[in-house]
C-alpha cells in the first residue's frame, strides 16, 4: 500500500470502528426500550412503569386455559418457568396460540394483578419437524432438539 | 514468481475492465444454468417432498422463499459495503461498478423477505406487522439501500457520487450484525435462528436441504445479475475506450 492508500485505509477503519462503538453504546442505553416484551418475573418484580401499556411474554401454562360460557373471554396464565402471571382476553386467539405454546399478549394490568390483553400474538419457536417427528417425541417425552425444556 | 506476487497479478487481472467483461460473459451462460437446475430442485423439494411441519402445516413452505432472501438481503449488502471500502481505499473502479450493480437486486431482496414475512406472519402471529428489533432492523436495511440508490442518482459527477454513496454503505454496514444478532440481543416476536446452528440445526433434515438448495439458488440468481448489471455498467463508464470501441467495431 502506499502512505496515500494507508492513511485512507486508517481513516476508513476508523469511521467504522468509533461508528460501531457509537451505535453500540446507544442500543445498550435504549436496551430496555428495544425488548418487545417483559417476562413474568419482571412483572411480578414490579419492574414494570404502572398504568401503562405493554407486552408481557412467556409460555401459555398447560392446563390453565379457561373459556369463559357463552363469551369470546379466555383466561390464562403466562410463565417464564420461574414466575406466573394470570391474564384475560377477550378476542380472537391466533391458530398457533396453545398451551405450551410462547405468545406474546399487550395491553395492562389490573389493581388486582391481572394483566387485560387486547392483543395475543403467537410467538413461534424455531423448531420445524414434521407431524410423525412431533407425535413420536411426545411419546419419548425426550426432547429431540436438547432446548431449553418447556417446564 | 510467489504465491503473494501470483495472487496480486490475479487481482490486478479482475480489476482490469476488459478483462472483468469478458470473463463476466463467459461465466453468465453457466451460472444461469446452475441457477434454473439448483431453483428447480429447491422448489420441488421444498413445495411437494417436504412434509408439512407439525405446527404451521403447509404454510411454514414460505421458509423457502423467505429465508433464502433475508441471507441474499444482508449478504449482498456486505458484498456491497466490502467493495466501497475497496473503492474508497484503492480507487479500483470496478469495485464501484460490482457495489452500485448490486444495490437493486439487494434492495428487492430485503423488500421480498419483508413482504413474505409479513404475509407468514398474519395467520402464524396473528399480525402482519410487529416494532420488533429483527423487522425493524430489516426495514431499516431497505432503506440504507434506497437511501444508497438515491444519493447515487442525485449526484450527477460520477466519481463523486461513487465516493458519497460507498461512505453511505459503509456506515450501514453496522446494521447488518445488529439484523444477525437482533434476536439473540433481544427479545421479539421474530424466532431465532433455526439453521445457523449447524451442530445442531432446529429443523428436520428432508425440510433443511431444499431450504439449503433454494439458498445457494438465490446466490447464483445474485451472480447473474451482477454480471449482467456489471457489463451493462462496464461498458456505459468505458464507452471512450478503446477496448470498448474495438468491441463495437468487431461485433
Amino acid at each position: 500500500m502506499t502512505p496515500k492508500q494507508k492513511q485512507r485505509f486508517i481513516l476508513i477503519s476508523l469511521l467504522v470502528v468509533g461508528l460501531g462503538a457509537g451505535i453500540g453504546l446507544v442500543l445498550m442505553a435504549l436496551n430496555e426500550n428495544i425488548n418487545l416484551f417483559f417476562t413474568p418475573s419482571q412483572v411480578v418484580a414490579g419492574e414494570v412503569p404502572p398504568d401503562q401499556r405493554f407486552r408481557i411474554g412467556g409460555m401459555v401454562t398447560e392446563d390453565s386455559v379457561e373459556k369463559l360460557d357463552g363469551e369470546l373471554t379466555v383466561l390464562f396464565k403466562l410463565n417464564d418457568s420461574v414466575k406466573e402471571v394470570q391474564l384475560k382476553y377477550a378476542g380472537i386467539l391466533p391458530d398457533l396460540f396453545r398451551e405450551g405454546q410462547g405468545i406474546v399478549a399487550e395491553g395492562k394490568l389490573n389493581q388486582e394483578g391481572v394483566f387485560i390483553a387486547d392483543q395475543v400474538l403467537a410467538k413461534h419457536d424455531e423448531n420445524y419437524m414434521p407431524p410423525e417427528v412431533e407425535h413420536a417425541l411426545k411419546v419419548s417425552g425426550g426432547d429431540y432438539y436438547n432446548n431449553e425444556a418447556k417446564e | 514468481m510467489s504465491v503473494k506476487d501470483k495472487v496480486w497479478l490475479w487481482f490486478h487481472r479482475m480489476a482490469s475492465p476488459a478483462y472483468f467483461y469478458k470473463l463476466a460473459g463467459q461465466l453468465l451462460p453457466w451460472s444461469i444454468v446452475a441457477t434454473i437446475i439448483l431453483m428447480l430442485i429447491g422448489l420441488v423439494g421444498g413445495l411437494v417432498f417436504a412434509p408439512a411441519d407439525y405446527q404451521q402445516g403447509d404454510g411454514f413452505r414460505i421458509i423457502y422463499v423467505h429465508v433464502p432472501a433475508a441471507w441474499m438481503s444482508m449478504f449482498v449488502y456486505m458484498v456491497m459495503a466490502v467493495n466501497s471500502a475497496i473503492f474508497l481505499i484503492w480507487h479500483i473502479k470496478l469495485s464501484d461498478i460490482v457495489a452500485r450493480s448490486s444495490a437493486v437486486i439487494g434492495a428487492s431482496f430485503t423488500f421480498l423477505a419483508l413482504v413474505t414475512g409479513s404475509i407468514w406472519g398474519k395467520p402464524m402471529w396473528g399480525t402482519w406487522w410487529v416494532w420488533d428489533a429483527r423487522l425493524t432492523s430489516e426495514l431499516l436495511l431497505l432503506f440504507l439501500y434506497l437511501g444508497y440508490i438515491g444519493l447515487r442518482s442525485a449526484i450527477d459527477d460520477r466519481r463523486v457520487a461513487g465516493k458519497a454513496a460507498s461512505i453511505l454503505a459503509l456506515v450501514g454496514a453496522i446494521n447488518i450484525p445488529i439484523i444477525h444478532y437482533s434476536v439473540i440481543w433481544w427479545n421479539t416476536l421474530h424466532q431465532a435462528p433455526s439453521v445457523s446452528k449447524f451442530d445442531n440445526p432446529s429443523i428436520e433434515m428432508n425440510m433443511l436441504i431444499p431450504l439449503l438448495c433454494m439458498a445457494i439458488a438465490f446466490k447464483l440468481f445474485y451472480l447473474c445479475i451482477l454480471l449482467i448489471n456489471s457489463r451493462s455498467e462496464l461498458l456505459e463508464q468505458e464507452k471512450r475506450s478503446n477496448w470498448v470501441k474495438e468491441l463495437v467495431t468487431s461485433s
